[in-house]
């Protein structure tokens, strides 16, 4: 059947890889599941502690999905017209203007978070509101949006295309809506995608930012692991993986499709 | 509707005067084609027309009685085909031919019925669901050209439509454009580099050369009476002898001409097919090449003038490549053009 020894290796190393990543993602959903993790499977099944999470952390994930979308509203408002403006106008200008969104790629979380408390930490109103956060999670995904619709529209000869429905008498609004944007779905679709994955998941500046009455997923999360035990907060890593996992396929799949058609 | 430009030039950002200023007018239902190598300001000319270019100040465009210099190409309502079609890749072939309907604002009942009668025209029924992407190279060209002539513009510009195809569907294609063009009874503009198709297609050529317009008329005019020693090369590929002229006498290296015309200062031109092998010929030569060409032969014949002269050869015993042969060309087939006419 395998063809030679190399092949067998292969695989060998393969499957060692998959579950050396499974194994611990495996015991971590089955210990929010066992009823008493000190005593394994052996002392039964429950969703008691799922029950659990959800009374304390449903808050956190509320809250979560509402920035995912703030986040991807945003993201789109600013992204679109972003991108097509790129899109339109190639040359350095449109360069360095790509390369400036895409500094918040470049820095760490942890540093921007510290740059907009620094800047905006003693606006209290607005350092105590969930769009302090959402602020956060528009700069570290708004790269993602961008980039991905750009590389849609840069494949294609948006300006000829343009220009063929002016001559049939389209305004430039209607340009934009009936030619440009729906040219440019799959990478908006990609990107939206890519923006909820990341802004649901995103911990290292949503945690510098939170504050104690806005904790997202993954805040909520570490805050399990610190101060719960330890079936609740498997129990919480269970949750996240069932909201996430779908997302990220989702999103793995929109990118490749993109891809293509970029190229 | 008549198309009337005025003083229309322009110049790009970048300095390049890629039109000088021009005058063009166009009669109502005319085909004309503008023929000129590449780079000598064709799809300029035509992108002013249109509205995709802003022309320099001073410039004027008249439809009909309307000064249009100044009214965006959307509202100008002309229909244009683009050199690589530019077919919308989110809509289906009826969505492409209906969109200027839409935009028109036009009932639905009616948006059909019009998409219909024009892929009825372009014989494009069978197609009317597909996507632009799994259409051939001709059928494109075929919705590029359905889609502009849908909404019933004033005025109707291709850009070179048929350069995108493939060698065999384009002399196909070009007869076919030539009936549709008449058939949809429209004033149209049809940019070429190549002599055949704008012959082919057109009422009238304007030929272009750097920027300008330096010849126009109809097929038959261009190529009976060039004005300039470009047009009488690119139209038709005449020759230039390279010799001395004495009256009406042209002395070359290989024999002496007789002109139609007094010679001084002209330089005198022919066209292959006027150069004839015969017997007792005034002119001596030596054959280099022979091509055969299905109807006849293509000769190449050196030591008449500096380069080597073409004949046309009709028949069966072509001379064969070395031989010495005589040729005589009639005086009336010459053309005498002032030396170093305009349009170089
Ligand atoms: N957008 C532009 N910017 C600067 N120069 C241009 C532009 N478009 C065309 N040109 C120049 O103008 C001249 C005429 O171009 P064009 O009208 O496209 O010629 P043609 O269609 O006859 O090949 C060329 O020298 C070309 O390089
Ligand atoms: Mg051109």
């Amino acid at each position: 059947m395998f063809r030679s020894k190399t092949k067998v290796l292969q695989l060998a190393v393969t499957l060692l890889a998959c579950a050396f990543l499974l194994v611990p993602t495996i015991l971590s959903v089955m210990a929010g599941l066992t009823v008493n993790y000190f005593k394994g499977i052996s002392s039964g099944l429950t969703l008691k502690w799922v029950y659990q999470v959800w009374e304390l952390y449903s808050e956190s994930i509320f809250l979560s999905i509402w920035l995912a979308l703030a986040c991807l509203i945003v993201t789109l408002i600013i992204g679109l017209p972003a991108a097509y403006g790129l899109a339109r106008h190639p040359g350095w200008l449109s360069r360095m203007l790509e390369e400036f969104i895409s500094l918040p790629l470049a820095v760490p979380g942890l540093a921007l978070a510290l740059a907009l408390l620094q800047l905006y930490g003693t606006l209290k109103g607005f350092r105590a509101s969930w769009t302090f956060i959402l602020v956060g999670h528009v700069l570290y995904t708004l790269p993602f949006m961008v980039r991905s619709i750009l590389a849609v529209l840069a494949a294609m000869d948006l300006k000829t295309l343009e220009e063929g429905a002016a001559t049939l008498g389209a305004s430039p609004w209607q340009r934009f809506r009936d030619i440009v944007v729906p040219n440019a779905m799959p990478g908006i679709l990609a990107g939206a995608l890519t923006v909820v994955t990341l802004s649901l998941g995103e911990f290292n500046l949503t945690w510098m930012l939170h504050t104690p009455y806005l904790k997202t997923l993954p805040v909520g999360l570490a805050d399990s692991y610190a101060s719960m035990r330890l079936e609740i907060a498997s129990a919480y890593t269970l949750i996240f993986f069932i909201i996430i996992v779908p997302l990220l396929m989702a999103m793995q799949w929109a990118s490749a499709r993109a891809q293509r058609i970029a190229k | 509707m008549t198309l009337r430009l005025t003083n229309t030039a322009k110049t790009y950002p970048d300095g390049t005067r890629a039109l000088l200023p021009t005058e063009l007018y166009v009669d109502q239902g005319e085909i004309v084609s503008l023929l000129g190598p590449s780079g000598c300001g064709k799809t300029t000319l035509l992108r002013i027309i249109a509205g995709l270019e802003t022309p320099d100040a001073g410039s004027e465009i008249w439809f009909g009685s309307d000064n249009v210099t100044s009214l965006p190409v959307e509202r100008r309502k002309v229909g244009m085909v683009f050199q690589f079609f530019a077919l919308f890749p989110n809509m289906s072939v009826r969505g492409n031919i209906g969109y200027g309907l839409k935009m028109q604002k036009l009932p639905k009942s009616e948006i059909d019925a019009r998409v219909t009668e024009v892929l009825d025209m372009c014989q494009l029924q069978e197609f009317s669901g597909r996507a632009v992407d799994a259409l051939s190279g001709g059928q494109r060209q075929r919705v590029a050209l359905a889609r502009a002539i849908a909404p019933r513009p004033r005025l109707l510009l291709l850009d070179e439509p048929l350069s995108a195809l493939d060698a065999a569907l384009r002399e196909e294609l070009r007869d076919e454009l030539a009936v549709l063009l008449r058939e949809f009874d429209i004033t149209a503009i049809f940019v070429t580099h190549d002599q055949d198709e704008a012959m082919a297609i057109a009422d009238r050529v304007a030929v272009m050369s750097n920027g300008q317009v330096v010849q126009s008329g109809t097929p038959e005019d261009l190529y009976r009476n060039p004005k300039s020693a470009f047009v009488a090369g690119f139209v038709g590929n005449a020759m230039r002898f390279d010799g001395t002229c004495e009256g009406t006498k042209l002395k070359l290296a290989g024999g002496t001409l007789t002109l139609p015309g007094d010679g001084s200062g002209q330089d005198v031109f022919v066209r292959a097919e006027d150069v004839q092998i015969e017997a007792d010929g005034p002119l001596t030569g030596r054959v280099e090449t022979v091509t055969f060409l299905g109807t006849h032969y293509r000769i190449g014949i050196s030591g008449i003038t500096t380069d080597v002269l073409a004949s046309t050869y009709v028949g069966q015993n072509a001379p064969r490549a070395g031989e010495t042969v005589t040729a005589e060309i009639k005086p009336e087939m010459l053309m005498l053009l002032p030396k170093g006419a305009a349009g170089e």
